[in-house]
């Protein structure tokens, strides 16, 4: 552990933790051990995971360094204000705006005042605070950081995009095609999800959780029924346990898949795309027949599953049987390509130094050097009792971007074997226990794109309350970084290495 | 490339086939969707000559919408054959294809976009988000529906519509057009 991961250890020893928390300890804690831990974040001594706001209250999840478990700690707002973690911690910065925008805390002495979820489109400020009203604003009038020198020009991009994407807005400041600073600014998807998830019932809780970002519903959808499994310390049956990865690997497999063919076809290379699509399509067709839906939606519920059927495995086995092959074939293609390889290779370059500080998890963090998987270092069922590979890339462009795609294909089909060829029999359910004390829970996923943090508070068998994290907090920031320097031609094929969530950022 | 190309030479296409008389369809969805692809053809013909082109806007979704718009461009679903593309300026578009229940924050860019477009124009609402049925649609950042942004000529409800869904729903709306332009 080091220096500072020990001072933050220190911080938080010897405190009780709030009690029916679960697995997780969480922590109340005082303006002034808050502020002293946002500094050793800053310091690095570990992992921001995740920072929201409740009524009068704001939290911080936070891993650190050496530690098993992370934990919580939440602080009480004084006069709806809070002591800013991103003065120390940038990570934080997008974060604590999104809780000013939402609740209308102030995070004392955070260095950017800008708003960031809020356009100022609602009619209403704080809409899950004090709500006042106020007047709409202009949606196009936003101070973009500046770029000053000979020859700069700014390129608008956004929120239509040219292309069947999700909608946001990116600032180009170039100097010739070379990119000086393009600066994002998202929040066009905002749904208003935490307060949709705001004192719910369990089944209208789990649809909006679903519906975070569809293309991760199965690993939200895995998060929200553990978390709320961990408050009420339940277990389901072991063929939902067995079948809950499946999906998380199907899942997995299809958008990888689809995202090694999607980033060659942004440089021109449209045959391994149009393969990748057919490939693509033979896996969705596959989980539509075993599960009725080709996303998945709506399959991992609190308690269990809903149950595939039988003759699913077979399905299963037998598509990955048909495609493991040709997606061989086109790895070999994309390996001994030159011109392809000319736009992937040292594209877009990602240090260490910055997936380390934000802690950016998934491909983008293990093409850069951070070995970090949640299936393997914050273990859940069923991954518990298997071994596989987590590959991790130095070079962190868009080809190691590729290749650890590629690499995970390889580990997601080898585990689907292992499951699909003895499936635990037996029910795939159980039911919510009746509820007599207020409980929370904590978990974590690891989505194709990264982690996903999903957090729960139970009150009488309702959601009183849940926040959900995606990976995209932790990556959207560092596309800025990756791109500097690059030409603005190639900013297509860096976003889509990255394949930030929109809609899972702006919740 | 060396064993990809030849072999694409001599590989049968994955697309499913054109409709004829006495095509060898398998499966109930094959069948469906070749007799669709027939319906489609004749309709955009006399509509539009050849084409019809699609500006799509996401105003707002979970990107599962986008995931199965996307997919009608693969070689299995191959909607181009029919004269449909998806086209960058909503200047080139007939047709605009909108996705989530519509933000807030989403909705002037929304309406811009469709300023833009020339007429005659059609409004296809995707997805139970737009179509006003969605988990989002009680909140105070969405509008909840497309239809109380813009005159909607057809939903295609679905969470996501699959791409068969949207290939039909695409038909159903040259049946509409056509009834508009040909009394």
């Amino acid at each position: 552990m080091t220096a500072m991961g020990e001072r933050l250890a220190a911080l938080i020893a010897n405190r009780g933790a709030v009690a029916g928390h679960r697995p997780w300890p969480r922590y109340e804690v005082d303006h002034d051990t808050w502020t002293a831990i946002a500094q050793a974040l800053g310091a690095g001594g570990g992992d921001l995971l995740s920072l929201w706001g409740e009524k009068d209250n704001v939290h911080l999840a936070l891993r650190v360094a050496g530690q098993a478990l992370p934990c919580i700690v939440s602080v009480r707002t004084r006069n709806a204000d809070f002591p800013s973690v991103g003065r120390f911690h940038p990570p934080a910065i997008r974060l604590e705006r999104a809780v000013r925008d939402l609740y209308g805390f102030a995070p004392l002495g955070v260095p950017d005042r800008r708003p960031w979820i809020d356009h100022g489109a609602w009619g209403v400020r704080a809409p899950l605070g004090a709500r006042p009203p106020a007047a709409r604003r202009d949606p196009g009038s936003y101070d973009f950081l500046p770029a000053r020198g000979e020859g700069l020009h700014q390129v608008p991009v956004g929120p239509v995009h040219a292309g069947i994407i999700e909608p946001g807005h990116f600032r180009f400041n170039v100097n010739g095609e070379t990119v000086v600073r393009v600066e994002e600014r998202l929040g066009y998807a905002h749904k208003g999800i935490d307060g949709l998830l705001t004192d719910v019932d369990m089944e209208r809780a789990s649809r909006v959780v679903a519906r975070i970002s569809g293309d991760s519903t199965v690993a939200y959808s895995f998060a929200f029924a553990r978390a709320v499994e961990e408050a009420l310390q339940i277990e389901p049956p072991p063929r939902a346990q067995v079948l809950r990865g499946v999906m998380a690997e199907l899942e997995r497999l299809a958008n990888h898949i689809g995202d090694v063919g999607a980033i060659c076809n942004d440089a021109a290379f449209v045959i391994l795309h149009a393969h990748c699509g057919i490939l693509r399509e033979r896996v969705l067709a596959a989980i539509d027949r075993a599960f009725g839906h080709r996303l998945m939606m709506d399959r991992i519920v609190p308690g269990g599953i809903e149950d595939p059927g039988p003759g699913a495995a077979h399905a299963l086995l037998a598509m990955l049987d048909e495609i493991e092959k040709p997606f061989a074939e086109i790895v070999r293609v994309y390996d001994a390509t030159p011109s392809i390889q000319d736009r992937t290779c040292r594209t877009g370059v990602l240090g260490r130094d910055l997936v380390e500080r934000w802690a950016a998890g998934g491909i983008v963090g293990r093409a850069s050097g951070r070995d970090f998987d949640v299936r393997r270092d914050l273990p859940y069922a069923p991954y518990r009792d298997v071994a596989f590979e987590v590959p991790v890339l130095a070079k962190g462009d868009v080809d190691a971007r590729i290749w650890i795609r590629i690499r995970e294909v390889a580990q997601s089909i080898a585990l689907l074997r292992l499951w699909l060829a003895d499936l635990p029999s037996g029910p795939v359910r159980v039911d919510l226990p009746a509820q007599e004390s207020t409980c929370e829970g904590v978990a974590m996923t690891e989505a194709f794109r990264g982690d996903v943090l999903v957090w729960v508070r139970l009150v009488e068998g309702r959601v009183a309350r849940c926040h959900a994290r995606d990976a995209s907090w932790f990556q959207w920031p560092l596309l800025e970084a990756a791109i500097e320097d690059n030409i603005i031609a190639d900013f297509p094929i860096c976003n889509k290495s990255f394949n930030c969530s929109y809609s899972g950022h702006d919740l | 490339m060396r064993t990809l190309l030849p072999r694409s030479l001599f590989a049968k296409p994955v697309t499913i086939p054109e409709p004829r008389p006495d095509a060898q369809v398998v499966g109930g969805e094959d069948a469906f969707l070749a007799e669709l692809g027939r319906a489609l053809d004749v309709r955009a013909r006399r509509l539009f000559g050849r084409s019809i082109t699609i500006r799509m806007v996401d105003a707002g979704s979970c990107n599962g919408c986008e995931l199965e718009i996307n997919a009608l461009n693969n070689s299995v679903y191959d909607i181009e054959r029919f004269g449909i593309k998806f086209a960058a300026s909503p200047r080139h578009a007939d047709v605009l294809l909108v996705t989530g229940p519509v933000t807030h924050n989403m909705r002037a860019a929304l309406e811009r976009t469709y300023a833009a477009m020339p007429d005659p124009k059609w409004v296809v609402a995707v997805g139970d988000c737009a179509g006003g049925c969605g988990v989002f649609a009680e909140s105070y950042a969405t509008v909840g529906s497309l239809a109380k942004v813009m005159p909607v000529d057809l939903v295609i409800k679905g969470c996501p519509p699959r791409p068969i869904d949207l290939l039909k729903g695409l038909l159903a709306l040259m049946e509409k057009a056509t009834a508009k332009a040909v009394p």
